[in-house]
This record gives structure tokens, C-alpha cells and sequence, in this order.
């Protein structure tokens, strides 16, 4: 059988066995948790809760700041003892950020209207998964409510659930499809209600068997169609999953939408279920806890607010850890404190000793062309970094500086250790700024 | 709780780097050398690793004195130009003509334009070219005298000496298997490292193994030669078969080790076959209308001029980019 991908892209070693066989555990809650305004993409959320107030746990502690934006709950019952700037790891400055002391075991405040999904409308639906505050928890943490509700212009036919996983080491996905089928089921459902789609896929690299041998099993009675897809770094980007899916590919600069799709990633899937059936907002997550210098690598929950720290020593940190990732090694980002705390896109804490990490000795550009070659997008990175180096950030635009998925798969295969990326965030951010600043 | 290190992703990488491929490409050089000793004695051996360590230590004093990026010190790719340069000489060469064909590609075909991975043109072959118009009696090969050679010269030199008439280089050489397996083993006239067809093979088989190659370049240049070869025979036998003219000269060496450097070659596959095909068509062309009996650092070398151009033309296809 021939296996849905795409061109270009890279096979870093996947490092899944660390985490693969370890099922999803609960991880207590901390005594502390420090909530982020900016726990989506987009308007930082208002904070709507004063100090010394107490807080059950769901308890709304910060409303939408726009109309892409989030609201945000309380993930403890208990009380909030400031409300500071916290440096925030995506942001890379300081944000709002509400600390709350638990006092007491889980005091829930549901969701008010949910239920049986069944008798609700598309309206209630969004509704409720608005108010639960659910954003996209594969990283990218876009609120899904808008994702959900794409103008009417704009017919979409198609629902793909992202369980490709080709991050490295991360195995939450893979957990959450051999655990939580059932709900991952419900929650397909509910989106079927919403979008309504003639068909869905689950999109899931050919090096889970498992899951999608289980998926076939549960599913097996229903509309929903289960795909392998070749194991291939990056896989689980929307675009190349909608590719290799369906064969249809998202123009430059466009959105799924524009073809008829939309992707969400296994993780919000389950969200949106436990939001609607159970009315539970957004304030616990699975992730993986893994790399080299992690003792006990496995998979857990924990709520939203957690100082990476806290699960960390749950698992044992070695000594001879290097960096600390938000995520996997190939998108991660490096913390610089080990308290900042876990994000609604945060799937993953990895932890890695300096002879796993690359090393970033820059040695000129020997022309070797790897980095057009494993580019996903068919952008030649090797010639935006030139751009970008000489401030010609028109002409990078002109050859795909904004197309840049930021997947690292030239970095990752350049033998001159020369940090594409880097130099393409940057040209993005002042081209940006210099388009701003033009209009 | 030692100091969390703060880089960007991706946070891993390929074990592979600058030295690692230079020295994969002395690898794939070997088996040429090998033959390179056995048909022409020791002294084709010395004037190989000379040329390798010569070029080497040319490039760190050069990068360790002038350069100011000194992390760019012992890459190896000092001794992958030495010795391509080596085996692009003939037998006679002596020793210091070599050396100063290195100090030609170093200091005056590499350097100035900004050192490793800035040059235009392909250091070798430009040291090469040097040396052909300034010591022209060493370069093509002619003073090859083995005792039992059939003949003094290369067979391409025999040819265009003898007005590109092919059956009397046949007649010459004993019988067209003859010749064919000669060439084919590496048992004929030439420079250094050009004679052996098989043992190029091996080492490029070698290359292509642990991805150092843009493989569009060897097998677009090839087929090209022999294709304009092939229209050249069916007009005038004569002119000699498409087998012989890839076999022969310094087409493989060419093809295989110098087009395909990384740094003077395109950049997309398209590009390396745009590239390929004009030094393929460019050799045969020479070869039979040029002055010099053999085309093939020439024609690379103009493609090399080229390749700035290629680049701006054969751009990869962006994903989702629609047509117009």
C-alpha cells in the first residue's frame, strides 16, 4: 500500500520508546500553579479576578481579550495570592500572570449547558467549547472556537484529526489514541455537529501500529476513516497532513479553511469532548515527560500552571541535563527557567544532555543543497538566511520567507551547522515590522 | 541545578559536518589512486598524497593568516583540492609544478573570493587550467611513457592528432575490445587519476552511499556526452562511438568528482541538470571543434560561471504555490 506524505522532510531518530509503553498517570497537583494570561494565540486574556479572591477549580480567571483570544480558568480551588509579570517562554517577554495558592481538593465549577451533545445546536456547541477556553494543543495554541466557526463563505467538507505525532520522543498523541479512544470518538462527533463534514481521517504515522490497529477496532462502525501515513519529520504539519491526506494543498499564504479542511490536533479533540459532555474547561492536559536526562520518562496529566519543575521532579531530572524544551527537539523551545509553567500547547517536557543536542559551531555555507532538498515547503533556506543576513527582507518575502513552517528540518540536515531558523524568525518578525511600518 | 542551556530548535542534528564530507570525498578519491599506483608506479602515489597534504596545510596557512573566520582551520577541504588537483596531472609533472598548482587554486581561485564554500569556480580545475597553459607539456598526459604502452599519448590526443579518425586509434591499439577494456580498467595514457572508469565508479558508488553527490549532475553530464556523441558518430563514425567518448579523457573524473563539487554546483535538481547538460554538450563540442583535445575543465568551469545564473532560474516549486 502506498503511504500518504509529502516532499522533502527528514527521519531524526524518534526516540518514542522512552515514553511509548508508559500509560497516561494523573500527576498531583501543586501547591502553586502560575497561570499565564497568554495562553493561546492571539489577544492576551483580561484578568477578571483580584488578589486574595478564592477561586473554585474551572473558575473563569481571564476573558477574551479579542476575538482571537481565550478565556482563562483557575486550574486549582484555592486563592490567588498575586497577580504579576511572569516572563513567558513563546512571548519572550513578560505577561500577565495569575499565581493561586490551592487550599483545598477540587472544588469544580462546570460549564453551565452541557451535556448530551446530541440535543445541542452548532450555536450551543461553540459556545461551550468558547467558554471552556479550549486553543489548539498541538502547540500552535489557536482558540478553537474561531477554527471551529470559519465564515460561511468558506464550505468545509473535511475533518482531519492530527495524530501523526512525528515529533520526536513526544508520545502523548499516541497514548491519548490507545487510552481515549471512546472520548476521542465523542469528540469527532461534536465537531461533525458543528463543521458539518462528509468525511474525517485520522492521520497517524505508520510507526504506531498500535494505535492504529485500536482506532480501527473502536471506530470500526463509524464514518471515520483511520490513515496511516509514511513516518516522516514533519508529518503532523497541517499543510503536509492535508496533503498527504487528501491530495489537496493549501495556497501560499492561506488557510485549511481554504480548502475545505480542518485539522485538529488528538489532544483538543479530547478537550472539546470533556468540555461538552463533561463540562470541564481547559485546565489539565496530557503531556509526555521524556529525553535522556529525564530518570523515569512517561506520560501524565497535569494542570495548567504547573511549574515545569514540579513534573520534573516527579520524573527525576539527571545530572547531566543540558536543556530543558517546552515540546520536542525539533520545535521545542528551550527554557531558560525550569519554573515557568506548563501552557495549554504544551505537549511535551523534554529534557536532553549536552551529547544528544546540536551543537551550534557555524561553519560557512559549503553549498552541500540538503536544506533545499528536505524542505517541506520547496523554500531554499540556505538563500533566505543570505537575505536575511543582508537586510533584503523584501526580497527573502519573494522567495517564501513568510511560507516558512519553522519545522527545522534544514537545520536539523545542514552540515555547516548554520541555524536557518533562527535567521528566519528574525526576518520574519522585521518584515513584519517593516510592512507596518510602511502602510 | 546546573544553568539550563538557552538555543533554538530544532535542538538536534545530523552527526554530519564540513570534515566529515571532505574526508568522504578522499574516501571515493582512493580506489582512483589505487589504480592510479598500479598503472603508473609509486611515484603517481607520492605526487596523490603530496597533493592532499600539501594542499591542507596551503589552506590552514592561508585561512591562519589571512582569513579572519579561523573556525574554518583543518576542514579538509585543502586536501580534496590537492588532490584532485593531483590526479588531474600527468606522470611527469614534478613535484613543484604541483605545489604551485595548489598555491594557484588556493590563494587565487579560492581565497579571495571569501574562502570555503564562496568561490565561484572550482579550485582544482582552475589550478588545473593554470597549469595547462603554463606547463602545457606535463598536463594532457603526453609524456606518459610506459615501456609497453602502445602508445605515447592519451587516446583522445591520438585522436585529434589524427584528424578525429577513430578506426585508427582502434588499428593502433590492437582491436576496439582492447581499447574498450583498457579504458574501461584504467590501462591507458592520461593524467593520474582520469584512466580508470571503474575505479571512479567505485569510489562515486561510494559517495552516492553516504549522500555526498547531487547525483542529477553526473548522470544529466554523462548522458549528455553521449548523446551528443552518439549524433556525432551516426553523421561521422569516425568521430568515434558515444562508449568510447564517455570511457575516455577526463569525462568521469569530471562528471563524477568535479562537477559534482557541492560548492560550484546548483543548488536544485533542475539547476544541476541545466548544469550538467551544458557541461556534457560543452566537452563533446570541444572535444571535436576545439583546439585542445580534451574539454572537460573547461566545460566545467564555464558552467561554473554559470551556476549564479542557474540558481536565480531553477528555483524549487513552493508548496501550495498555485500556477499562473
Amino acid at each position: 500500500m502506498v503511504l500518504g506524505t509529502f516532499k522533502g522532510g527528514i527521519h531524526p531518530p524518534v526516540k518514542k520508546e522512552l515514553a511509548k509503553d508508559k500509560p497516561i498517570e494523573r500527576l498531583e497537583i501543586p501547591d502553586t500553579v502560575y497561570v499565564y494570561m497568554v495562553n493561546h494565540a492571539g489577544a492576551p486574556a483580561k484578568v477578571v479576578v483580584e488578589k486574595d479572591q478564592e477561586v473554585k477549580t474551572g473558575q473563569v480567571i481571564g476573558e477574551p481579550g479579542g476575538f482571537i483570544s481565550a478565556f482563562v480558568h483557575s486550574p486549582v480551588t484555592g486563592r490567588v495570592m498575586d497577580i504579576k509579570k511572569m516572563y513567558h517562554p513563546i512571548a519572550g517577554r513578560p505577561v500577565d500572570t495569575v499565581v493561586i495558592q490551592k487550599t483545598a481538593e477540587d472544588d469544580w465549577e462546570l460549564l453551565e449547558g452541557h451535556g448530551d451533545y446530541q440535543n445541542m445546536d452548532k450555536k450551543q456547541l461553540l459556545d461551550l467549547i468558547k467558554r471552556a477556553g479550549i486553543v489548539g494543543m498541538g502547540g500552535a495554541m489557536f482558540p478553537t472556537h474561531v477554527k471551529l466557526n470559519p465564515p460561511p463563505e468558506k464550505k468545509i467538507d473535511i475533518l482531519i484529526i492530527n495524530g501523526a505525532e512525528c515529533e520526536p520522543y513526544l508520545t502523548i498523541d499516541y497514548r491519548t489514541m490507545l487510552e481515549r479512544a471512546e472520548d476521542l470518538l465523542k469528540g469527532i462527533k461534536i465537531m461533525e455537529k458543528i463543521l458539518d463534514v462528509e468525511k474525517v481521517y485520522v492521520g497517524v504515522e505508520d510507526n504506531k501500529p498500535g494505535a492504529i490497529k485500536h482506532l480501527r477496532e473502536v471506530f470500526s462502525s463509524e464514518n471515520v476513516q483511520i490513515v496511516p501515513l509514511r513516518t516522516k519529520y514533519p508529518q503532523g504539519s497541517e499543510k503536509h497532513l492535508i496533503y498527504a491526506i487528501t491530495g489537496r494543498k493549501v495556497p501560499r499564504g492561506g488557510l485549511p479553511m481554504d480548502v475545505g479542511v480542518v485539522v485538529q490536533n488528538v489532544g483538543t479533540v479530547v478537550a472539546i469532548k470533556e468540555a461538552v459532555v463533561d463540562g470541564k474547561p481547559l485546565v489539565e492536559r496530557g503531556l509526555t515527560v521524556t529525553g535522556e536526562a529525564v530518570e523515569n520518562p512517561g506520560n501524565f496529566i497535569v494542570r495548567i500552571g504547573t511549574p515545569a519543575k514540579f513534573v520534573l521532579d516527579h520524573v527525576g531530572l539527571k545530572d547531566n541535563v543540558e536543556r530543558v524544551l517546552f515540546g520536542g527537539p525539533m520545535m521545542g523551545i528551550a527554557l531558560r527557567d525550569i519554573n515557568i509553567p506548563v501552557m495549554k500547547g504544551t505537549s511535551g517536557i523534554t529534557a536532553l544532555p549536552a551529547e544528544i543536542t546540536r551543537t551550534a559551531v557555524e561553519m560557512p555555507c559549503i553549498r552541500c543543497a540538503s536544506c533545499v532538498s528536505v524542505c517541506p515547503m520547496g523554500l531554499q533556506p540556505y538563500l533566505l538566511v543570505k537575505l536575511v543576513q543582508k537586510k533584503r527582507h523584501d526580497d527573502a518575502a519573494k522567495i517564501g520567507l513568510m511560507d516558512c513552517i519553522e519545522c527545522g528540518s534544514c537545520a536539523y540536515s545542514c552540515p555547516s551547522k548554520i541555524d536557518h531558523v533562527r535567521y528566519i524568525k528574525l526576518g520574519k518578525t522585521v518584515y513584519k515590522a517593516l510592512r507596518g511600518a510602511k502602510k | 541545578m546546573t544553568k539550563l542551556k538557552v538555543a533554538n530548535a530544532p535542538h538536534i542534528g545530523t552527526k554530519d559536518n564540513v570534515r566529515v564530507i571532505m574526508i568522504d570525498v578522499l574516501i571515493g578519491l582512493i580506489p582512483a589512486v589505487v589504480v592510479a599506483t598500479i598503472v603508473f608506479g609509486i611515484k603517481a602515489l607520492f605526487l596523490s598524497i603530496l597533493g592532499a597534504i600539501a594542499g591542507e596545510i596551503l589552506d590552514a596557512l592561508i585561512v591562519g593568516t589571512l582569513a579572519k573566520d579561523k573556525k574554518q582551520l583543518w576542514n579538509g577541504s585543502g586536501a580534496v583540492t590537492g588532490l584532485l588537483l593531483a590526479l588531474n596531472v600527468g606522470l611527469g609533472t614534478p613535484w613543484w609544478v604541483l605545489v604551485i598548482g595548489i598555491i594557484f587554486a588556493l590563494a587565487v581561485a579560492k581565497h579571495p573570493f571569501g574562502g570555503l564554500g564562496q568561490n565561484i569556480f572550482n579550485p582544482a580545475l582552475s589550478g588545473r587550467a593554470f597549469l595547462l597553459v603554463s606547463f602545457p607539456m606535463y598536463m594532457t598526459g603526453k609524456v606518459y611513457l610506459k615501456p609497453d604502452a602502445v602508445t605515447s599519448a592519451t587516446p583522445l590526443t591520438f585522436l585529434a592528432d589524427h584528424g578525429h579518425n577513430i578506426s585508427k586509434l582502434i588499428e593502433a591499439w590492437g582491436g576496439r575490445g582492447k581499447l574498450y577494456l583498457d579504458l574501461f580498467l584504467g590501462n591507458v595514457g592520461g593524467t593520474l587519476g582520469e584512466t580508470s572508469t571503474l575505479a571512479l565508479l567505485i569510489g562515486f558508488t561510494y559517495l552516492v552511499i553516504r549522500k555526498r553527490i547531487k547525483i542529477m549532475i553526473p548522470v544529466s553530464y554523462i548522458s549528455t556526452t553521449f548523446l551528443f556523441a552518439l549524433i556525432g558518430w551516426l553523421i561521422k563514425p569516425s568521430l568515434g562511438d558515444p562508449l568510447f567518448h564517455i570511457l575516455s579523457g577526463g569525462l568521469m573524473l569530471g562528471a563524477l568528482f568535479m562537477a559534482t563539487d557541492m560548492v560550484t554546483s546548483p543548488m536544485t535538481p533542475l539547476g544541476q541538470m541545466i548544469f550538467g547538460i551544458g557541461a556534457g554538450s560543452l566537452t563533446y563540442i570541444i572535444r571535436i571543434f576545439g583546439s585542445y583535445p580534451e574539454g572537460v575543465s573547461f566545460s566545467i568551469l564555464i558552467m561554473n560561471g554559470l551556476v549564479p545564473l542557474i540558481d536565480l532560474y531553477a528555483k524549487p516549486r513552493i508548496f501550495g504555490e498555485v500556477n499562473e
